[in-house]
């Protein structure tokens, strides 16, 4: 069956929902170079009309990556065919795309009502009306949806914003990332997690670190979470205690993650493996909040458009569906923290400040539709076609949008990782224009006697003493 | 808030550490700092190799070499949007290439690209490879290739015309704020086209305040070597050195 539209006297014909899809999607690089995208702004706009009148339900009996193929297809549609997700489904039954975005846009769709349909919505039917939106509408939308999770912070609520404190170094060097830690934390970051992209994938460096960042949190009763972002097989492999070793204090489990099965597997990783990993940490029980143990949400992805296109493992799918799939994947695990890394991938896949901006927009939106707990890496390369300006913009957008947490890196420049994020004072600068709070275990942190310690330390290793 | 992090932390990391004043906000003197090394970077990513100057130095060493460009016909924004063309030949240094492949093939062919900082390549390649050049024992070495809107695989295709064992590829990194100048060199076993990033190796940061040339020389050598005793390169030489360090 193929879809088709006429317009001023011309009939235009698509094959399938996937170019569908493509073409009407806003443009970006990374489509073009998959040659996917719409050959011209008129045919964007027809596509999108076209794509307007499809029904919601089409998108359950027309795959776009096909489920004999993918686990990831079949992880979405068994989802949505369940008891659970036909219930939340029933509501949006009827609608079609264009029906679907007026009603998100309406005040008949709450913040509650979006929340419980979100396990009734395949990734590629959300994505499918984030192409008909503008930018205000992918605010309006996102910032009606409440979605919080815990482990030692409370992250996600209403009139909140919180932080990836982010102390990379390109050797790992505990000093280095030490101060790069106590000057965020000075500045109020890290209530979301203090997260470190190791540059070795050693169990030995990973559990260093792991051993390390715990060490300061515990010396100083720092409400927040760590994490280590090696590859999940690493992490699990600290998590296991040897003959000659005790296991390391995990507590968010990173990965990648992507919207193919194929995509996946180049990130060397499973549904299996994730679930397996999963369990691996919830056994740990190393969170909670007050007097209740275990904490609810162990994951931390990242996911990113153009990552399943760089894998090759596309399928023909433009990159902001595949994006959408991806979450998918993430929901399964109700994660603590998704991010989406949106202008790390480079100008090939997003080109300019322009596109790296509605990405990121999308992303939210999209995320926090399927009932995640959405952040965004506001961010660019220096080969981008972006800078500063362009990321104040986002930054500012998704602070209006409700975004769950952003970065911090110190001056917005990541010394390990060579691209550019968002400052400890882009986030004090978004609460203040925005009247948004850290979590509230931090608040109240900020205000007591561990973070009145931590001021009089005047130097970095003063931070590491006592860590082994 | 206080405690401002005393300096100088600067030996510890090149983190922008304690950039604000109380207030929270970055100072004009460290926004200002910021917007010279974006500025560095963006001008690296955007300046245009040298390469009659390059081929000048090549010749000054008494070494053939042979100016190329890859497929990308639309200057750097294309390069930017294309990186597939930039992995493969214009048709005409294709051709080139062809009639110089009719002499007999040497074991190592140098590639040297622009990447994604020209800079890189003007102030280190040519130091770079006097520092391998000196270092190799025993190899055979054909003419160096300059490739204007070069990606690290464009190697691949320029080895395989050449019958090359091995392909040194020295380009230019995506500038960072740190340093715009940065080199990489890719060695690639038996290159021909298709071959994956995993089967090569990397020495990267090759730069002042980065990888100095005779210790990157002496990286690039040994994987060379390593290279011809495992007969590959990439994820497998790796493995194999690494476990010879433990």
């Amino acid at each position: 069956m193929g879809y088709s539209l006429t317009i001023r006297g011309v009939t235009h014909r698509f094959e399938d929902l996937k170019r569908l899809l493509a073409w009407a999607t806003p443009a970006r690089s990374g489509d073009e170079l998959a040659g996917v995208a719409a050959p011209s702004a008129e045919m964007r706009v027809v596509a999108q009309m076209t794509l307007a009148e499809v029904p919601l339900r089409r998108f359950a009996e027309e795959l776009v990556v096909p489920y004999e193929a993918d686990a990831v297809s079949r992880l979405i549609v068994d989802g949505w065919a369940s008891e659970a997700g036909q219930a939340a489904f029933a509501v949006v039954s009827g609608l079609t795309v264009g029906e679907f975005r007026d009603w998100l846009l309406s005040d008949a769709a709450t913040g509650e009502r979006l929340a419980a349909l979100a396990p009734g919505l395949m990734p590629e039917m959300v994505a499918a009306v984030s192409k008909l939106m503008r930018v205000q509408d992918l605010i309006a939308v996102a910032r009606k949806i409440e979605v919080v999770t815990r482990f030692r912070t409370t992250v996600g609520l209403r009139g909140r914003l919180a932080t990836r404190l982010q102390p990379n170094h390109p050797t790992d060097d505990p000093l280095g990332i030490a101060a790069s830690m106590l000057d965020g934390l000075l500045l109020g970051s890290g209530d979301a997690v203090v997260g470190v992209n190791p540059v070795s994938d050693s169990v030995e460096r990973v559990t260093g670190l792991l051993r390390m960042i715990d060490a300061v949190r515990v010396r100083y009763a720092i409400p927040t979470q760590s994490c280590v972002l090696a590859h999940v097989t690493t992490q699990m492999e600290a998590m296991r205690a040897t003959s000659g070793r005790t296991a390391a204090p995990v507590d968010l489990v990173f990965q990648s993650i992507a919207g193919s099965e194929k995509a996946n597997a180049s990130f060397g990783v499973t549904l299996e493996l994730l679930a397996e990993a999963d369990a691996m940490a919830r056994e740990l029980k190393r969170g909670g909040i007050g007097a209740e143990v275990g904490g609810e949400n162990v994951f931390y992805f990242e996911t990113g458009q153009g990552s399943a296109l760089s894998a090759g493992a596309a399928f023909g799918v433009d990159q902001q569906t595949m994006e959408a799939r991806a979450y998918a994947v993430a929901r399964r695990y109700k994660p603590m923290l998704v991010n989406t890394v949106v202008g790390f991938i480079g100008p090939e896949y997003l080109y300019d400040g322009k596109q790296i901006l509605r990405a990121g927009l999308e992303d939210h939106f999209c995320g926090k539709m399927l009932g995640l707990p959405m952040g965004c890496d506001v961010c660019y390369t220096n080969h981008a076609e972006a800078d500063g300006d362009d990321m104040d913009a986002l930054l500012t957008m998704l602070g209006a949008a409700g975004v769950n947490y952003i970065m911090g890196v110190p001056g917005a420049d990541d010394v390990m990782l060579n691209y550019q994020s968002t400052s400890f004072q882009d986030a004090l600068y978004l609460r203040k224009v925005m009247g948004l709070k850290v979590a509230p275990e931090f608040e109240t942190w900020l205000a007591g006697d561990g973070f009145g310690r931590l001021k009089a330390v005047a130097e970095p290793r003063m931070l590491l003493g006592g860590a082994e | 808030m206080s405690g401002k992090i005393e300096r100088p932390l600067r030996e510890i990391t090149a983190a922008r550490l304690s950039l604000g004043a109380g207030s929270g906000a970055v100072s004009t003197q460290e926004q200002l700092r910021f917007q010279m090394d974006h500025a560095l970077a963006r001008d690296a990513v955007h300046a245009a190799m040298d390469a009659a100057l390059l081929v000048r130095g090549v010749r000054e060493r008494e070494v053939e070499s042979v100016v190329l460009r890859s497929a990308v016909t639309g200057g750097r924004t294309e390069y930017l949007r294309r990186p597939d063309l930039g992995r493969r030949l214009a048709v005409e240094s294709r051709e080139m290439l062809c009639e110089i492949a009719s002499l007999p093939a040497a074991e190592v062919v140098f590639v040297v690209a622009d990447g994604l900082s020209a800079l890189a390549v003007d102030r280190h390649a040519l130091g770079l490879m006097d520092a391998v050049r000196e270092r190799l024992d025993g190899w055979t070495v054909g003419p160096v290739c300059v490739v204007t809107q070069g990606r690290v695989a464009v190697g691949d295709e320029i080895g395989e015309l050449l019958g090359a064992k091995v392909v040194v590829m020295l380009i230019g990194e995506r500038p960072g704020l740190s340093a715009a100048d940065s080199l990489g060199v890719y060695v690639t076993w038996e290159p021909r086209v298709g071959r994956m990033d995993a089967e090569r190796n990397c020495v990267s940061n090759v730069r002042d305040g980065g990888l100095g040339y005779v210790e990157a020389a002496e990286r690039v050598v040994g994987l060379m070597r390593g290279a011809k005793a495992l007969g590959a390169s990439g994820v497998r030489l790796k493995d194999a050195a690494d476990s010879k360090l433990l």
